[in-house]
Order: C-alpha cells, then structure tokens, then sequence
C-alpha cells in the first residue's frame, strides 16, 4: 500500500507538473505545508523596562500568507502611485511608503480594528491595513470623487473609522493622538492609539509637550517613531542631538525595534499594546525602518544618500523578502502560491488603477462644502461678491 | 479654460493635460542706476541679496531647514561654501525654535536671516513671531530690539500646492503692529526689498511668491542696492479704475487691464503694494482720488483678507469720490484646495468681471 501510495504521489505530482502552466497547481494538496513555525526574532534595546517582548515569535500560515498579501499590496499600490505620478495623473505631494511596509503590517496585526491610529504624511500603508481599499486611495490620490476624502484630500488627507490620517504638517499629529487616547481612557474601552511620526518630527517641540501629558496622566498612547535615518535629505545625525529616539521620552519607556521585520514590529507592538491596555501609561517604540524611494516624489532620493546603500538595504532587509523566504525555508508555502497571490494583487492593482483614471473628478459644489457644520446652508463668500457657493454639511 | 476643465470629465486621456499657469509674467524694464546687471530668475535674485548682505555684513547669519545644501527652493545655493558652515547652517524641523532662535540672535546684535520652508509652517513660530518679535521694542522702552531679524518663506499658490503649499498668511501678521511684512513682484524688486528688510531696524517678514522662483526672469542688478519699504509702485498710469495687489497677482493686473484697454476702453491704474505692513496709504487713496474706482486681488480668503483692510481705509479717506463699491476679487472662504485650485483663485477673468460691474455701476 505505501508503495501504492508512493507510486500514485509522484505520477500526481507528474500530472501537476505538466499541467503547471495552466495552473491546476491548486488541485495540489496543501496538507504537506507547515501550519506554525517559531522563528527568532531581534531582541529590541529597552529603556525604562525590566523586559521587553519575546525573542521568539510564532507564525501560522495563514498569518504568514495575509502580512505577505498586506505588504505586497502596500508595495505594488506605491509602485503604483510612482507610475501613475510620473505619468502626471497623480499631482501635488505624495509620499511613498515602500520599504516600510512591515511597520504598518507589523502594527495592524498586533491591534484591534477598534483601536486608533494616527499618522503623518507617509500615510498610503496605513490607510490600506486601516480598511481602505486600494481603489479608493488611488482615487483620492487622483483627485477623484470616488477617493476615500471625496478627491478633496489628497496623498496626505486620506481617513478612515478609527483611522486619523493622514497629517501634512510635521509633528502636529502627536498632540491629537495623545488626545485620542485620552478619549480612550475616559470612556473606560480598554482602546489604545498609536501615534505615529518620523525621525525629523522627533525634533519638534509639541511632541514633548505630548510626552508630558501622556505620562502624566497615563494615556494609553503609542508613540512610535518610524525612524527611515532621513528627514527629508537630512540624516539623522546631522538633525538629532541624540538619535535614540526610543529613549527621547525620558521619563516614557521605550523600546527600539527593528522595523524591516514584520514579525518583530508585531511582538513589540503587541506588548506596547498590553503595556498600554494594563494601565501603565504611554509607551515609545522606535522602528527602524527604510524607504527606497526619495521623501517624495519631487526627491530622487540619491543626493543624500548613495545608490549603493538602498540596494543593500533592499538585498538584505526587503520585509517582503524576507517573510517569503522565511516561509519558503520552513516550508509553510510554496513559491507558486506566492506567485498566485502577486498576480491577484497585481491585477487588484489594476482594477484600482483603472477606477482611478477614469472616475469623474468632484463636483464644482463640493469646493465649498463642509467647511463648517451648519444645518441652514451656508452661503460661502466668493472671488466676487456677486459670486457665493452654497456650503453643505 | 474655466468651462473647459468642468466639461471634459470624460474626454480626459490618459495623461492629464498640463494645468497652465493663471498669469505671465511681464518682466519690467532693465534699471539703469544700480549698474551692471545680469539674468537673474527670482530665487537667484534672492541668492544674490543674500550673497551681497553676508559679504558686507560680518554678523549676517542664515539658518533654517535644508539652507545648507542650497534650499529646497535653491535660494541659498553656493553660499555656504563661500561664507562658512558657521555663517550658513541648518535647523532641525523646529519653526518655533527657529524663530525664536532668530529673535535671540538678532538682539544679541547680529544680523538673522531665518527660513522658514513654506509660509504654509509659519503657524508654530505664530506666537515667538507676534507676542515676542513684534513686541521686543516697546515692551522694553526701546532698550531692546529684534531689528536684525528678517523672516524669509515661500509664499501663495503654485499649481499644485494644494492645503499646505499654497497659502498666504500675510493677512495674519499685518495684524501685528511692531512687524514688517513685505511681498516682491520679481526678481528686481525682490533684490531691493529684501535688503531693504535685512537693513532696516525692524523686524520683517520676507514672503517669496513661489510660482515665480523659476518663471520670473529678468536682468537684475549684482551690485546692492535697496528699494524703500512702504512705498507703494505706480507701475501703470490711468484714470478709469485703480488696481491694487501685490506679489503674483501683480502679473494678473496687468494683463486685466491691457484686456480692460482693449475690450472696454477703460484705462487701469496698477498699484503695485509691495510693502503690506504698514501700507502706503498715501498713493492708493491718491489714485482712488483720481479714478472713482479701486479693485484689490488677492489669493488669500476674502474674509479678513488684507484688502478689507484697504477697503475699508480707503472708504475712510475717499468716501465722496467713490463712483462705485469697492471690490475684492479675492480667493473663497474655503481652505486652500487640492483639486479645486483653478476655480478658487481669483484668476484674469474673474478680475474683468469685477471691472466691468464697477464700470457699469
């Protein structure tokens, strides 16, 4: 019988092989993947804790298989935008996310859809594992009316149920998200919020401002610093008196976190999240991150800093690469099942491409509406005053 | 170009046809009296002040965010190396530490030039700016100062600015007696004006019309030299309606009024403001005296906008010689918006409406 067995695996397996290209591989038997691995994960350098989350981290496959779709998404949706930008149907700002997709899988994955999270500019990754899809953030980077902010927002204005933005002004999202979470702490829901900003943001003055209230009283926040070592064109050491971002809040522990690693970013998220929910106050993780493309689409990216350095980062850290490998060398999928999932995704992508270009542009009307929330209409005065809108909202 | 944008929704092709710009810039004539001259657009105009004033001025510093490497706009290009990284150097993103950094220089006694990255990040320095640099002098009885001071920033609408590229705050500080606020309308006036504002005693805001680093090129003096704050430029004589503005919409002035000569008949005078804090009451309210008529364009909001204030003077001093109401062609009371920029400026078009209304009045 085993034999048999033997006998009618490999003729199976010949029948697959010949048939691969039209793809009958999901006729395959996935019962000869590994369900769960543990993988080894960085330990991340502490500040202001006795222990800091796991070194060990546990990944199902189907955990493994929706961070790569997330991530590969994210990335094919930036790729996206880059195209769509140097084809000048994307105009204005927009600032691309790709290299630091693990942060915003990592982050998503270790909280509830019912916490809160704010971000800056570099907002297109957490827009989409908020609960945007993609068709919408290419429309509202289009300037569409079936974008997420009705085509009024742009690149840096896109929102969700719990999500915030999406915040043009550096630094200016830490209050607000120190205020969310003092919102979560007064109705008592157990909800933290993540308040994310940049390497350059760490510098600004409200954000320790915020630091001193969020401890003072507690607030279940988050702050997470996406440090990618360039605020604009300006490296870190020659911004920050001190680069251990983690430890710039002084009295609030901190964790630094190596953010190309989606598993580390969700262990490190997931106990900043219990820390928060327990009660002990705010928490600040530094994930240190990467971004292939320039600080937007009018930056290079190679004037300050070399060719050489991205391509290394990109061989050796890609998040993507290295989920998939890791996978792959447990043998929890397989490489065609990656394949499958970049062709949807690829195609996803397309569809959205497709909605964004061709949807309607908004209505002349909605230049004036909700600016206030009035229940009579609003008249809007004009460029003349014989020239009034009517604001809605 | 209005109908046609809300039209054609469903003709567009693939790639988005390019948005052109809402004026043309009309360089004005070579000067002669300054000496030689050279091509200059208008952040090399800037490059060149900036140049002339680290070179005569041994306490002249210039910080801000990216100025090392020349400037996100290219205004401080080549003078760190000729000057010195102690002389031109780089802030962390920090607005209110940067001007207030630069209050505390300049009363120290040396000459701060700060740059603030866009008019649009002005707003965190708001309080160092208003409570503190405007005040300095008399809440000290004069024995302090912040005159060194002079706060540079790129400033209005530039195609595709969208919230927070695009503004113009100048209206918030013209509020703020104790301050400067100065708008060139090109590279020449631009030279003059801001050494203008590094020399005088008090200090100033620098707004820089962005749209106009690249376009605007004209021959532009190298040796310093200095046009007087306050005064406001009579740069087109006429006797039918005065137009007031500053900055960018300078250039959709006068292409209003050639229009206005041409289709109407009517003949604009063009008064260009150049200084908006404290504003040269005198040649407005002159010309108003003469034409019957005034028209102020901005781009900022129309509610609150600088030209209620230059209304509302001149309804003041003028009152029996207004032949109709004043009018403000200015941009609507909506945040600056990404995709509805070309409605919401106060383009040529709507300028002539406004004209042939008064006309008719």
């Amino acid at each position: 019988v085993q034999n048999f067995i033997t006998v009618m695996e490999t003729l199976f397996q010949l029948v697959v092989f010949v048939f691969q290209g039209a793809r009958v591989v999901v006729s395959r038997s996935f019962a000869d993947f590994t369900p769960q691995a543990t993988f080894d994960i960085k330990k991340c350098d502490l500040h202001r804790l006795e222990e800091g989350p796991p070194v060990k981290a546990e990944l199902t496959r189907e955990q493994g298989l929706q961070y790569y779709r997330t991530m590969q998404t994210v990335r094919r949706m930036e790729l996206k935008a880059d195209q769509l930008y140097k084809q000048k149907i994307i105009r204005g700002f927009c600032h691309l996310y790709d290299g630091q997709e693990a942060c915003a899988a990592g982050i998503e994955a270790a909280i509830n859809p019912s916490d809160h999270l704010i971000t800056a500019y570099r907002a297109h990754g957490y827009t989409y594992t908020r609960g945007v899809s993609v068709k919408e953030i290419l429309a509202e980077l289009t300037g569409r009316r079936g974008g997420v902010a009705k085509g009024k927002g742009g690149s840096m204005h896109m929102y969700a149920p719990h999500f915030y933005g999406g915040n043009g002004i550096v630094g200016a999202q830490v209050p607000l998200g120190a205020g969310i979470a003092l919102a979560c702490q007064y109705q008592g829901n157990n909800q933290v919020c993540v308040t994310l900003y940049g390497d350059g943001a760490a510098n600004q003055g409200q954000l320790f401002e915020s630091y001193n209230m969020a401890a003072l009283w507690k607030l279940p926040c988050i702050f997470i610093c996406e440090n990618n070592k360039y605020g604009m064109g300006t490296s870190v050491e020659r911004a920050a008196a001190s680069t251990d971002y983690y430890k710039r809040g002084d009295f609030i522990p901190g964790l630094r976190v190596d953010g190309m690693d989606v598993l580390c970013v969700r262990e490190a998220a997931q106990f900043a999240a219990d820390h928060c929910r327990a009660g002990k106050g705010p928490i600040i993780m530094e994930l240190q991150t990467y971004r292939y493309h320039g600080h937007s689409m009018s930056d290079p990216g190679v004037s300050y800093r070399t060719r050489e350095e991205i391509q290394e980062v990109r061989s050796k850290s890609d998040p993507i690469s290295m989920l998939k490998e890791r996978m792959l060398s447990h043998n929890m999928a397989s490489v065609e099942e990656f394949k499958e999932i970049d062709i949807e995704i690829r195609k996803q992508v397309e569809d959205a491409t497709q909605f964004a270009t061709s949807d309607p542009e908004p209505p002349l009307e909605e230049l004036c509406n909700h600016i206030f929330s009035n229940n009579p209409l609003l008249e809007v005065r004009g460029t003349n005053p014989w020239s009034k809108l009517k604001s809605v909202s | 170009s209005a109908v046609a944008i809300t039209g054609c929704a469903c003709s567009r092709t693939k790639t988005q046809r390019r948005h052109a710009a809402h004026f043309t810039f009309q360089p004005d004539p070579v000067p002669s009296q300054y000496g030689p001259t050279q091509k200059m657009n208008l952040f090399q105009s800037i490059t060149s002040a900036l140049d002339n004033t680290l070179a005569s001025d041994p306490t002249a510093v210039i910080f801000g965010e990216d100025v090392a490497f020349g400037g996100v706009f290219r205004c401080t290009v080549g003078l760190r190396d000729k000057y010195g990284k102690d002389r031109v150097f780089n802030t962390p993103l920090c607005e209110q530490g940067i001007v207030g950094f630069g209050i505390g220089v300049a009363v120290a006694g040396a000459t701060a030039i700060a740059e603030i990255q866009f008019a649009d990040y002005i707003f965190p320095a708001f309080d160092q700016i208003v409570n503190e640099a405007a005040k300095y002098r008399y809440r000290s009885g004069n024995m302090f100062d912040c005159g060194n001071l002079t706060i540079r920033a790129p400033w209005g609408c530039v195609g595709h600015g969208s919230l927070y590229h695009s503004q113009s705050p100048e209206a918030f500080f013209a509020h703020c007696p104790g301050l400067k606020v100065v708008i060139p309308r090109s590279p020449i006036q631009a030279k003059g004006l801001l050494l203008s504002c590094i020399a005088d005693k008090n200090p100033c805001i620098f707004f820089e019309p962005k749209i106009l680093y690249r376009a605007a090129v004209e021959q532009v003096p190298e040796d310093p030299y200095t046009i007087p704050l306050s005064q406001a430029e009579v740069l087109q004589e006429g006797s039918d309606v005065t137009l007031v503005a500053w900055g960018t919409q300078i250039h959709v002035l006068k292409e209003v009024a050639s229009m206005a000569q041409e289709k109407l008949g009517v003949s604009c005078e063009v008064i260009d403001l150049q200084t908006i804090l404290p504003w040269d009451i005198e040649t407005v309210c002159k010309s108003v005296v003469k034409t019957g008529r005034l028209l102020i364009s901005h781009e900022a909001p129309v509610t609150g906008g600088f030209a209620s204030e230059i209304s509302s003077t001149v309804q003041e001093e003028c009152f029996l010689n207004l032949e109709a109401p004043i009018s403000r062609v200015c941009g609507y009371d909506t945040p600056f918006p990404h995709i509805f920029e070309p409605f919401y400026i106060p383009d040529k078009w709507k300028c002539f409406e406004a004209i042939k209304k008064m006309i008719n009045y």
